[in-house]
């Protein structure tokens, strides 16, 4: 059974179809690389799994249960975590709290028991001071944890980004640009993480512009323009797609062979 | 104790009003969701605890819990609905639900309407104000550096990506308004029972405001700028009272224009770190109000490097020239052209 799979799914702003019947499916432990002209509607499609927006018609499907039933929030709860394409960081916490927040659907103290500052709040607090530690560890981000979160470099940001979703225990991992910006030895470190996660075994659904990264990354790639899915395939068989190629380099009568 | 009543009664109000500014800062503040109802919750916190002790006879510490639960309630009913709104929306409602509470309070019987509730027995003292003072910053401090503490920030600081990442913000938006009332509330019950009288004007909206004043004014988002907040603005108008005359009879409108000048030259409060949202370093810089003196020969000395290099290659002494006169001009002294020595062999090394 796929681990996400979206049936004809579309959603419209206006006039505008963002996206119109797109299907989809990614099984465990792949990466599937997303990729389209820009307005192409992949973040549109990002917005419509973490449960932004809703559909107009169509099915989104998350280990077989149907995502419209949950409220967002508690899409990240059952296993779904995304970045974001323009960093989204909690620019005046710390770098630590940052990802400590990621571990909030997986932590329970309430509001009585910090007052009273109980013995198991106290131990959650330091697990879950420690687990977020391992995890900047792991995403190889080398600052100071108690630096504000807006004082980081591009590239750490996104590095910071990642690390608090993945302190959500994702199944799933939306990536929504993890490169863009980024200069080409950033850009390897991050397709180095990215291959690290899906080994650490998670399934990763990646948007990405760098061509090269997603052809040299992905198991599968689809390809979206005007909201529509004009191919699926293995990253070789859409490099060679007629449909993908016009849509990125205009039609063959204007391309001087 | 062998302190004036004078100066008793202002530092029992003080204790009230740090109440209400730490209850308000947590859902402004921390969870930067403006309210303009604060005053609201304090005035049916005040009338349940004043009516339960002089009309039921119930004893004052069952009367102030009552108060609390009372206005927690009521913040539970107000914020379910006005809490899915945004920024201005929220301070609408907020200040609408205010002018409810005050408006029924007025035309009711059990409250005296319009002459007021009387009556009431003289039960407040500054031990118990300080206590409770001291009782709400203390849980304030705990619930800063919780796992709820952390949700309410990432809520103020970036609603969507709170959302993605598991956080309930309605539930904690609601609970922060709820903790808020509920504190609000046991600050009406004190106020009650210290000046044995209420009326509906004390929690109309310009007391509202004034809470949200001393939280600005002291610092959104910390525990001490409240503080220090709310004993600011309760001792102002009376020290302006000391100074002459004129000053004491026009003493509110130098209180206003104190408030004015405050935000002027330290809009992120007196012990603020500066919040998203009430960032405006870059205009204040672009007005020339730098921080310190040293800032502003950094700064200086920076665009003067810059414009140096522009122009070819000055040598170093004239570059030092124009940090001299910088220092000078912005009076750092002799700091100032330390900071101008080093930067010249800086640039010679170069």
């Amino acid at each position: 059974m796929p681990v996400l799979e979206l049936r004809n799914v579309s959603k419209s702003f206006g006039g505008i179809a963002a996206v119109r019947e797109v299907s989809l499916s990614i099984e465990q432990g792949a990466i599937l690389g997303l990729i389209g002209p820009n307005g192409a509607g992949k973040t549109t499609l990002f917005n419509l799994v973490t449960g932004i927006y809703t559909p107009d018609s169509g099915e989104i499907l998350f280990g077989g249960r149907d995502l419209a039933t949950l409220r967002p929030h508690e899409i990240t709860d059952s296993g779904l975590a995304r970045t974001f394409q323009n960093i989204r960081l909690f620019g005046q916490m710390t770098v630590l709290e940052n990802v400590m927040i990621g571990r909030h659907c997986r932590t329970k103290a309430g509001v009585l028991g910090a007052i009273l500052g109980i013995p198991g709040v106290r131990k959650e607090e330091a697990e879950t001071r420690k687990r977020c530690l391992e995890l900047l560890d792991f995403v190889g981000l080398d600052v100071d944890p108690d630096e504000k979160a807006s004082n980081l470099s591009y590239g750490q940001q996104r590095q910071l980004e990642i690390a608090r979703a993945l302190a959500t225990d994702p199944e799933l991992l939306l990536l929504d640009e993890p490169a863009a910006g980024m200069n080409p030895q950033e850009t390897n470190e991050t397709t180095e993480l990215i291959r690290r996660i899906r080994d650490a075994g998670k399934t990763i659904l990646l948007i990405e512009h760098d061509m090269k990264m997603v052809m040299g990354m992905a198991d599968r790639v689809a390809v979206l323009d005007h909201g529509v899915k004009i191919a699926e395939g293995t990253p070789e068989e859409v490099q060679r797609d007629p449909a993908v190629i016009r849509a990125y380099l205009g039609d063959e009568a204007n391309v001087v062979a | 104790m062998m302190i004036s009543p004078y100066y008793y009664q202002l530092l029992v109000i003080a204790s009230i009003n740090v109440i209400m500014a730490l209850s308000l800062n947590l859902v402004t503040g921390c969870a930067g969701q403006l309210s303009l109802g604060h005053a609201a919750f304090m005035g049916i916190g005040a009338y349940t605890a004043g009516i339960l002790t002089s009309v039921y006879g119930l004893s004052f510490a069952v009367a102030l819990i009552a108060g609390g639960a009372m206005a927690a309630l009521f913040g539970l009913l107000v914020g379910l609905p006005t809490l899915r709104l945004k920024g201005d929306y929220l301070a609408i409602a907020t200040l609408g639900f205010g002018e409810i509470i005050r408006v029924s309070i007025l035309n009711m019987k059990v409250t005296g309407g319009p002459f007021g509730l009387r009556g009431i027995s003289k039960q407040t003292n500054l031990t118990i104000a300080a206590i409770a003072a001291v009782l709400v910053y203390w849980t304030m401090t705990r619930l800063m550096n919780s796992r709820f503490g952390r949700a309410l920030t990432a809520i103020r600081e970036d609603e969507v990506a709170a959302v993605a990442m598991g956080i309930d913000v309605t539930r904690h938006k609601v609970l922060a308004f709820v903790i808020s009332a509920a504190w609000a509330g046991i600050a009406g019950g004190l106020f009650a029972h210290w000046f044995r009288y209420l009326h509906p004007s004390s929690f109309a909206f310009s007391a509202s405001v004034e809470i949200l004043s001393m939280v600005v004014l002291g610092g959104m988002g910390s525990l001490e700028g409240p503080v220090i907040g709310a004993a600011v603005l309760t001792y102002a108008p009376e020290l302006l009272r000391g100074v002459s005359d004129f000053v004491s009879q026009h003493r509110m409108m130098f209180y206003g224009a104190l408030l004015v000048v405050m935000m002027l030259v330290r809009p992120q409060g007196l012990v603020g770190t500066g919040l998203n949202g009430l960032r405006v370093s870059k205009f204040r810089r672009s007005r020339g109000l730098e921080q310190s003196g040293i800032d502003m020969v950094r700064r200086r000395f920076a665009s003067a490097m810059k414009r140096a290099q522009r122009k070819g290659s000055p040598s170093p002494c004239v570059v030092n020239e124009q940090l001299a006169d910088l220092a000078v001009r912005s009076g750092a002294g002799s700091s100032g052209t330390g900071v101008a020595g080093g930067g010249g062999e800086e640039h010679a090394g170069s």
